[in-house]
């Protein structure tokens, strides 16, 4: 086969970098392994073979294929890596390793994919989990946008932890690890290319060191559920977390921080904090009498600066912070499985899972 | 954050809840007319802190709800013609037509469907994509009529000649006019809508107060707002008055914005106009005037209009008509949801339906 070009001299991906052949292997020299090389993954085989660590195995994946590709606070690659870390800190597991799988669409430009595993590179450094295996596939233009991204992980998860939606408590605290929405909110606003001022940033972030300081420092099994409210947001989560533990789960809307960026450009395009993803954030369910030292725990590190605690899971029926409610009026009971939001103003309501996507008004 | 908080201020909430209840003298029955409204009364908590005595019932004023099921057929029919691009409001994109189907569905199959912001956006897309039809569906009431009217003019200044717009717009008086003539509603005060007074002004609804012993106060949209503005209506009730007062001075003014409503007769002029569940009203809707007719999908595409069939069971004509809440429909909470809506009002996040789904009760 004769080459016009040599692929490693192109500027975009051709259907050749995927063929397995020689310019698959110098897109894997010449870009992978450049800047995300080790030992397991420059061995190249077909499987990575990790040494045995005592304890249980926690296993995630997840598939990122956000548009625009490149955002402010992180682009793709940051996202793939943060996601599936957070997603084994979440079951409380120490991430060991990730896997990385690449769907390249046929033009996509070298620069752009150099730049997303750069930071690849970059948020497996900073968070300590290497890509030990990963696999490249190449689809003609139009078959796929730009870049998808797969990685699974690999985590432990030590004796005496068990972190799971149904371990919820009635009287558990919910605290939240930082301001809701900032992902959410700027990726529909650059989808759309609406300038706004103020600056709008994805909060894509790993939260596992800030778990291990959470383990590490409360009294073994005070933490019931750990959750990162992605897509569907801190509203969607809960409304699973009381689902799953059957419990009812109150918030207090003057309690969650949302930056004041993120409301203002909600509140112009007619969408609800509550409902949009975030990429950095976890809801900690934990035992009320360790709730303040927890939340002094996560404002310790970085990553939970601005927890709060903004709200309760309770046994359910009416409490008397709900409203007693007349035949006319919509029920706003405290019913077990669901969520209720105590208003600015001081009123009260429910709170229900996001049914399709969030969707800008007219008017 | 500015200007909002002010409004959602708790100690002054409760301050006026409490003028509101020594105001209320005796039981009275409120349409909120706007989507916007009735919303917000959910979403902030305020439905369940008002005082008993007051029963609020929510109009037609949500420009999705009141798309009839042949129009939304319309626009299926224009997103499947060759060689069309649509430019839609996000929340017209879930509304069902007449068969089920929604422009989600037409997507799905390989129309060129996307969701903007605005008209302008519209027109953008057709600059930047020659060769297609762009097309924009004209939804919405006297809010949203101008920013289109300006797209139009901004089009012929700019030699655009593939963009088109499928007006189904509408006026928000005279359904008032027909629904509040009928005592059978019982309404005694109409909180008018905030946004559509800016153009409109309050003195629009002179007519409504006069003719129906209705009092008529314009509201904004922060629970403060909507309190002020219940305050004067309990005051005009109790005193047996039936005035227009304006609760939204920063916004609205007595008059209203004429340059806003010249550039809409420059563009449009009024015709009958199908509402979903309200039927045909006389001079309620705007039709593209034939000087700006290479504008007009309508005329330069063949579109043909069908008899509307509304779906078995749903209730959200009369709901838009304030005859029934939500929750008496059979289909409310079960078979239509926002995920999957059967009827209009729970399409848009300002129908009635998904309101009381959303922010209130979502069993039946």
């Amino acid at each position: 086969m004769t080459q016009n070009i040599s692929p490693h001299r192109a500027e975009t991906i051709l259907l050749d970098h995927g063929s397995g052949g020689l310019a698959s292997q110098e897109l894997i020299s010449s870009l992978f392994l450049k800047h995300l090389g080790n030992k397991v993954l420059s061995a190249l085989e077909d499987s990575a073979v990790m040494e045995n660590q005592p304890g249980r195995l926690a296993f995630t994946t997840d598939s990122y294929v956000v548009d625009p590709i490149f955002f402010p606070g992180g682009d793709i690659g940051t996202l793939a890596v943060h996601g599936t870390i957070n997603d084994l800190a979440m079951r409380g597991a120490r991430p060991l390793c990730l896997s990385l799988g690449l769907i390249l669409e046929e033009g996509l430009p070298l620069a752009d994919l150099e730049r997303i595993i750069i930071s690849i590179r970059d948020a497996s450094l900073a968070s300590g989990v290497p890509i030990v295996t990963g696999d490249t596939k190449v689809v003609p233009r139009g078959k796929a946008d730009k870049i998808f991204i797969n990685t699974s992980g690999i985590g432990l998860v030590a004796d005496g932890v068990e972190i799971s939606a149904t371990r919820a408590q009635a009287g558990d605290k919910i605290i939240l690890s930082g301001s809701m929405g900032d992902h959410g909110i700027t990726i529909m606003t650059r989808r759309a290319g609406i300038a706004l001022a103020g600056d709008l940033r994805s909060d894509s972030m790993a939260l596992h060191s800030l778990i291990r300081n959470l383990l590490a420092g409360l009294p073994e099994c005070s933490i019931h559920t750990l959750r990162d409210p992605t897509r569907g947001g801190v509203a969607t989560t809960l409304c699973e977390i009381a689902g799953s533990s059957g419990l009812m789960i109150e918030i207090e809307e003057s309690r969650i921080p949302v930056r004041s960026e993120v409301r203002a450009a909600c509140e112009i395009l007619g969408l609800d904090p509550l409902y949009l993803a975030n990429e950095g954030k976890c809801l900690a369910l934990v035992a009320s009498e360790v709730a303040e030292q927890a939340l002094a725990l996560m404002q310790a590190c970085p990553e939970g600066a601005e927890a709060a605690i903004i709200g309760t899971v309770t046994s359910g029926g009416r409490s008397s912070s709900i409203h007693e409610a007349s035949d006319t009026r919509p029920s706003l009971a405290g019913d077990p499985g669901r969520v209720a939001l105590k208003t600015t103003i001081g009123g009260t309501r429910v709170i229900t899972p996001l049914h399709g996507a969030p969707l800008p008004r007219i008017c | 954050m500015k200007y909002v908080d002010e409004f959602r201020d708790p100690e002054l909430t409760a301050q006026l809840l409490h003028e509101l209840t020594a105001a209320t003298t005796k039981p009275f029955r409120v349409m909120e007319v706007c989507g916007t409204h009735t919303m917000a009364i959910f979403r902030s908590g305020l439905r369940a802190l008002l005082p008993p005595d007051i029963e609020l019932i929510s109009g037609p004023g949500c420009p999705v709800c009141v798309t009839s099921a042949s129009h939304i057929d319309a626009f299926l029919q224009m997103a499947e013609l060759p060689g069309t691009h649509l430019a839609v409001f996000g929340d017209l994109f879930r509304v069902p037509g007449s068969n089920g189907a929604t422009l989600a569905h037409a997507r799905a199959r390989g129309a060129k469907i996307d969701v903007v912001y605005s008209a302008m956006d519209g027109l953008e897309l057709a600059r930047q994509n020659p060769a297609e039809q762009v097309i924009f569906p004209g939804i919405g009431f006297e809010t949203t009529t101008p920013g289109i009217a300006a797209t139009i003019l901004a089009a012929r200044q700019q030699n655009i000649d593939n963009f088109m717009v499928f007006s189904t717009h509408k006026t928000m008086l005279p359904p008032l006019m027909a629904l509040l003539g009928d005592p059978a509603l019982g309404i005694d005060g109409l909180l008018c809508p905030g946004h559509v007074s800016s153009i409109i002004g309050a003195a629009a609804y002179q007519p409504l107060a006069e003719e129906n012993h209705l009092a008529c106060v314009v509201g904004g949209f922060e629970p403060t707002d909507i309190l002020q503005a219940l305050i004067l209506m309990a005051r005009q009730i109790s005193e047996d008055r039936a005035e227009v007062e304006n609760a939204y001075t920063r916004a609205v003014t007595w008059e209203g914005n004429p340059r806003a409503r010249a550039m809409v007769d420059t563009i449009f002029e009024p015709v009958d106009m199908e509402w979903r569940g309200l039927g045909t009203i006389a001079g309620s809707g705007l039709a593209i005037r034939k000087e700006f007719a290479g504008f007009d999908a309508q005329s330069r595409l063949s579109i043909t209009i069908a008899e509307s069939k509304e779906p078995p069971g749903c209730l959200c004509g009369q709901i838009l008509k304030g005859i029934t809440t939500p929750p008496a429909c059979p289909l409310f909470g079960s078979r239509c949801t926002p995920s999957s809506p059967i009827g209009p009002c729970m399409v848009s996040s300002e129908g009635t339906c998904s309101a009381w789904f959303t922010y209130g009760n979502n069993t039946r």
